[in-house]
């Protein structure tokens, strides 16, 4: 038996598939998509913005190699919103990594089951900071 | 999310959850966002928009033909006759699908869709494979949807923007003479109307 002619079809990437799963994987993408609609219905920035920096994000990570089957959507879509708060200056990055990090002390300083949340000191800080 | 960690009895947060809630706690506390709002947002594309909607979209074409004249003429203003409005669904043009013709709907640059009426797009759609074989390989693309057309048909693909979405409209099956508008959208699902699907027809209607 011959063995099958390699067409141009096997090259190409199976397609990812799904029926219908939720819309959000987890809570963080359903709160990192619900910002985003919400600047831009403010105005802060317009959707044409958005689409041009979140297609530019997922070409650079094409490019880098990142595999693409849907899966890092939304580490993509969170990837390009923070780029889009820098370049338009509404927060600043230093302010971003200290509630970040004051979110991480938090959760580990809270037991087990129970909300957690900012200290004042650090909610505080924050809104100093503004 | 919140995860135990077994070596402690305390919690922890993963690195994106971390950077949301860090953007989050910023912008709300630099009044550009309200916990509130962010809330409605999400309970609506979990919950409230869905491809239900674009079913009654297609079933009310499928019946009333003068409808179906002003879908194809302004699709965003039909489909607001419908109470189907706003965010993604300002330009929404609606392509039809005929005997000779086949439509298939893409956002190759990233992953625009007609929100209003299909809800949030799956995950394929917004897969790298996805956007770029729709344009090089539609008919194979449609292979693996289980849709095979015959030979003649030609497929248009259309490349969705911020600006322009599109909803496929497709064919009426058979044997749905006389069926109520009701019972046709049950036969209409999301991939019809994105074009990597078809309707069902009567036989496959679950019960």
């Amino acid at each position: 038996m011959r063995p099958r002619e390699a067409s141009a079809l096997d090259a190409l990437p199976a397609l990812p598939r799904d029926d219908d799963g939720p819309v959000f994987a987890e809570p963080w993408q359903a709160s990192a998509f619900a910002m985003t609609l919400a600047l831009s219905e403010r105005g802060v920035f317009s959707w044409a913005e958005w689409v041009d920096t979140f297609s530019g994000e997922l070409k650079r990570a094409a490019e880098a190699g990142t595999p693409d089957d849907g899966s890092r959507y939304y580490h993509h879509w969170l990837a390009a919103l923070e780029r889009l708060i820098a370049e338009k200056g509404l927060a600043d990055p230093a302010i971003l990594v200290d509630a970040r990090d004051a979110w991480d002390r938090a959760a580990k300083a809270t037991p087990h089951g129970k909300p957690i949340g900012l200290s004042p000191d650090d909610l505080a800080r924050i809104r100093d900071a503004g | 999310m919140s995860a135990h960690h077994p070596d402690d009895d305390h919690s922890h947060l993963d690195a994106m959850t971390l950077r949301v809630r860090a953007l989050e706690t910023v912008l709300t506390e630099k009044g550009y966002v309200d916990p509130a709002a962010l809330d409605e947002l999400i309970d609506i594309y979990e919950n409230r928009v869905g491809p239900k909607n674009g079913a009654r979209v297609v079933a009310r074409a499928w019946s009333d033909p003068a409808y179906r004249a002003r879908l194809m003429e302004n699709g965003t203003e039909a489909i607001r006759e419908l109470g189907y409005a706003g965010r993604q669904g300002e330009h929404l043009v609606v392509v039809e699908n005929t005997p000779g013709v086949h439509n298939m709907v893409v956002c190759t640059l990233c992953s625009c869709y007609p929100w209003p009426v299909l809800g949030l797009p799956p995950v394929w759609y917004k897969s790298a494979p996805y956007r770029s074989r729709a344009v090089n390989d539609p008919r194979g693309v449609l292979a693996e949807f289980g849709v095979e057309l015959p030979e003649g048909t030609e497929i248009n693909v259309w490349d969705s923007t911020s600006e322009m979405r599109y909803l496929v409209l497709p064919m009426r099956p058979e044997g749905t003479e006389g069926w109520s508008e009701e019972d046709l959208a049950a036969l209409v699902t999301r991939d019809a109307m994105i074009g990597t699907g078809l309707p069902l027809s009567p036989e496959e209607v679950p019960a």
